[in-house]
């Protein structure tokens, strides 16, 4: 049999792409375009003109969000990466307008939200001469990003965008920000294309899994008689909802989440036994110091879910699974420690254990739940005094939207209660400043929230404080036109430090009564249209008219001004002696 | 109990790096004893020497932290009998009262001590040892007028290391072997498998 030789084919090899020579402002452009960027938030000032300048012919390609404060920008931002799954680009300048990123580092440090954020630069020459607007902005950002890089030269910027963008998502997610001096914004160089980053000679992002661990945990799984699954945001981010919900079901345990955690089950799930923590529900709590093996998934026992450490937990066995190898035995020590990406563990686990059921165990949830709704439930949500509550507000909004809009929270009683009695029907739909705790997050975020996943509802649920801390970014939703329903819980106090003063300071109220201006009034000031409702006739009428609005629209509730939030475990109290009131 | 430890890291060679680690210790409040920074056995790569006064539960978690950051390669810490160290000191005095007293020459031979300087005015002595060492040659040289003294940070070579060549190897690799991951449970079974 003969063969014929094939010709080597002319004129098809590939071609390089042509040098062109551009700006080093150009290239951080085209950066994020290679890396599917497709919206940033921003403000512009003198340091980062150049990249401004070169956004002018990018326009179609890029939308920018002219935000009122660079923190609205990076809140925005973080927004936008909870509810797309996708990195957050933001855009500041040097000086001020870095500094003000500050918080939102912070917060997307701690709750592991992945972001760019790109800071203009004084000179290089001019750098530590105490130039106009020069600040240390990476010894400043130092402990609040995972990565962050002074670029002085051009040249360096595709392969540090690169970097940049791989760090910022791979592993355990987290903010990046990358400086960039003026000079390097303007100096033209010849540009070779752009190669996306996917190592890191330094850098692990996530450790290889350990086969004997999964044997070791499946085998405590398949003995145990009362597991309980508690679970974080690593679900949401590793991306493994399905992996984790077919875990469960096969395994047949009661599940509990932490608000960082919240909506990557639905909430209607029958294993879904609720919310853990300080405000979460009574079984969870109080059964986690009765439970035999707790399984953690993708959670880092933060001290508002563990209460008194030294009596979490300690009757039982710990699995914990997280992709971070410095979280474990971090807080709580682990029998079987399961390193490595819960999208990979899971299933790798779901395959060794045994499908089973503990109806009884399940059964103790459901008799602690019935327990929590005759002293904490019931009255919040059926109140029977003339004062709105905060929960039959929520009750309410979960009838109308069906569980599928994007909740935004701040912080304080309105974020417990809406963490507690929003309903959810698909992943990546709460959006909450869960580890920081940032006041005036809501707002910021609501409006990168609704933009990374711009088919759905976002309703921004906010208290009279947090609203007042970043109310400036009306300014944006009106501009932008971005369709956010803001939902202000008016209880005319700084109701959470107040609770924690009637309760264990003596009702010393000590500055937590706030006054705040006419909501209504401000928002009509920025072309929002909106009303205040006091009267439970007239609650789901107007919510339901907040929901229907074309655009944005904020409604302000009156509700009951000394309302406490609970079940509450006391600081310094162990999970089992959660209040009820 | 508190102890004694020495923390090795060995990472890229970056700006602001030093910075990164320093405020893992500090942010924890715990006091930086003596710090060093060197290259390493392979160039390009620098090498951390910190020591510290701590729990070893806290060192442990530190130490995993640390390598958490991107620039980080490896972290390691010991106590002071897995690590070979030494520091070095150099003593100033004046010439004239040391060449009266031919004992001063005697001491310093006994403490390994040698001139570096001789100068009329003065003379700059130098030690390597063990920090009991080094604080004993001042008691010893400060009746003769002791002008000036400075310690060097400790370096300190781990006893049971093998170097980093091969770890380095493993970390140019595109997916992490099992070399990288160290992990102190593996093979001990139920012995670790305790609360």
């Amino acid at each position: 049999m003969s063969t014929i030789e094939k010709a080597p084919a002319k004129g098809k090899t590939k071609e390089k792409p042509a040098v062109k020579n551009i700006s080093g402002s150009v290239a951080v452009l085209e950066a994020f375009l290679e890396e599917g960027v497709s919206t940033i938030f921003g403000y512009p000032g003198g340091a980062i003109m150049p990249i401004y300048d070169a956004l002018y012919d990018y326009q179609e390609k890029l939308r920018h969000i002219l935000v009122r404060h660079e923190q609205g920008g990076i809140h925005a931002a973080q927004g936008y990466a909870r509810s797309s799954g996708d990195v957050g680009v933001v855009f500041a300048t040097s000086g001020p307008g870095a500094t003000n990123l500050v918080t939102g580092l912070a917060d997307a440090m701690i709750d592991s939200t992945p972001l760019v954020c790109i800071t203009g630069q004084v000179f290089a020459h001019l750098l530590g001469t105490d130039a106009f607007q020069e600040t240390d902005v990476i010894n400043i950002t130092t402990p609040v990003t995972k990565w962050n890089y002074q670029v002085t030269d051009a040249t360096e910027i595709p392969s540090v965008l690169a970097k940049a963008f791989y760090i910022a998502r791979s592993g355990r997610p987290g903010p990046v920000l990358i400086d960039i001096t003026k000079n390097a914004q303007l100096q033209k160089f010849d540009y070779e294309g752009y190669t996306k980053c996917d190592h890191v000679r330094s850098y692990r992002p996530k450790p290889i899994v350990r086969k004997e661990y999964i044997a070791e945990a499946a085998k405590l799984i398949n003995e145990a008689e009362k597991p309980f699954v508690i679970f974080g945001q690593g679900v949401i981010l590793g991306k493994a909802e399905q992996e984790f919900i077919k875990f469960i079901e096969k395994a047949g345990i009661p599940t509990a989440w932490t608000i960082m955690g919240l909506s990557a089950i639905p909430s209607d799930h029958p294993l879904n036994v609720g919310m853990l923590g300080m405000h979460g529900n009574y079984g969870p709590n109080v059964l986690t110091n009765e439970c035999d093996v707790l399984i953690a998934i993708g959670m880092r026992f933060d001290d508002r879910v563990t209460g008194r450490l030294d009596k979490y937990a300690k009757q039982a066995k710990v699995i914990h699974l997280d992709i971070d190898p410095a979280e474990v035995d971090k807080n709580v020590k682990s029998t079987v420690p399961v390193w490595g990406d819960c999208k990979e563990t899971l299933p790798l686990l779901t395959a060794q254990i045994e499908q089973k059921v503990y109806p009884q165990w399940l059964q103790k949830f459901k008799d602690m739940m019935k327990e929590e709704e005759d002293s904490c439930i019931t009255p919040e949500l059926n109140p029977t005094s003339d004062q709105l509550t905060m929960g039959e507000v929520i009750k309410n909004l979960n009838e109308l939207t069906g569980g599928d809009a994007i909740i935004v929270t701040d912080v304080g009683q309105h974020q417990m209660v809406a963490c507690r009695y929003a309903k959810f029907t698909q992943s990546k739909s709460n959006v909450t400043s869960g580890g920081l705790g940032t006041m005036g997050f809501a707002l910021p975020a609501a409006i990168g929230a609704k933009m990374g996943a711009p088919e759905r509802t976002t309703v921004a649920i906010i208290g009279d404080g947090g609203f007042q801390m970043t109310l400036q970014e009306l300014g944006t939703i009106m501009q932008s036109e971005i369709d956010v329903k803001i939902l202000i819980l008016n209880n005319q106090f700084l109701g959470m430090v107040r609770q924690w003063q009637q309760l264990f300071h003596d009702k010393r109220y000590s500055f937590v009564d706030i006054a705040s201006p006419d909501f209504v009034q401000v928002a009509k000031g920025y072309n929002i249209p909106g009303q205040s409702v006091s009267k439970r006739a007239d609650l789901k009428k107007a919510l339901t008219e907040m929901l229907n609005t074309k655009g944005a629209y904020l409604l302000e509730v009156m509700v009951g001004k000394e309302n406490n939030v609970f079940p509450m475990v006391p600081q310094g109290c162990s999970v089992a002696e959660i209040r009820l009131k | 109990m508190k102890q004694e430890f020495t923390v090795t890291v060995y990472t890229e060679n970056q700006i602001g790096l030093l910075n990164r680690i320093a405020i893992m210790f500090s942010r924890r409040k715990i006091n930086i004893e003596s710090l060093n920074t060197s290259p390493s056995e392979i160039e390009g790569i620098h090498r951390f020497t910190i020591v510290i006064n701590e729990l070893e539960e806290v060192v442990k978690k530190l130490a995993r932290q640390i390598e958490k950051q991107v620039e980080v390669l490896k972290a390691y810490y010991n106590t002071n009998d897995e690590i070979v160290w030494q520091e070095l000191a150099l003593y100033k005095v004046p010439t004239d009262e040391i060449a009266e007293k031919v004992k001063v020459e005697r001491l310093l031979r006994e403490y390994g001590a040698r001139a570096v300087v001789i100068r009329k005015d003065y003379t700059v002595f130098e030690t390597t040892g063990q920090r009991e060492e080094i604080n004993k040659l001042i008691a010893v040289l400060e009746p003769y007028g002791l002008i000036e003294f400075v310690r060097s940070a400790r370096v300190a070579i781990i006893k049971a290391s093998s170097g980093f060549h091969s770890k380095l190897k493993e970390f140019e690799k595109r997916e992490p072997g099992e070399e990288v991951i160290e992990n102190e449970y593996l093979g001990q079974g139920d012995q670790v498998f305790t609360m």
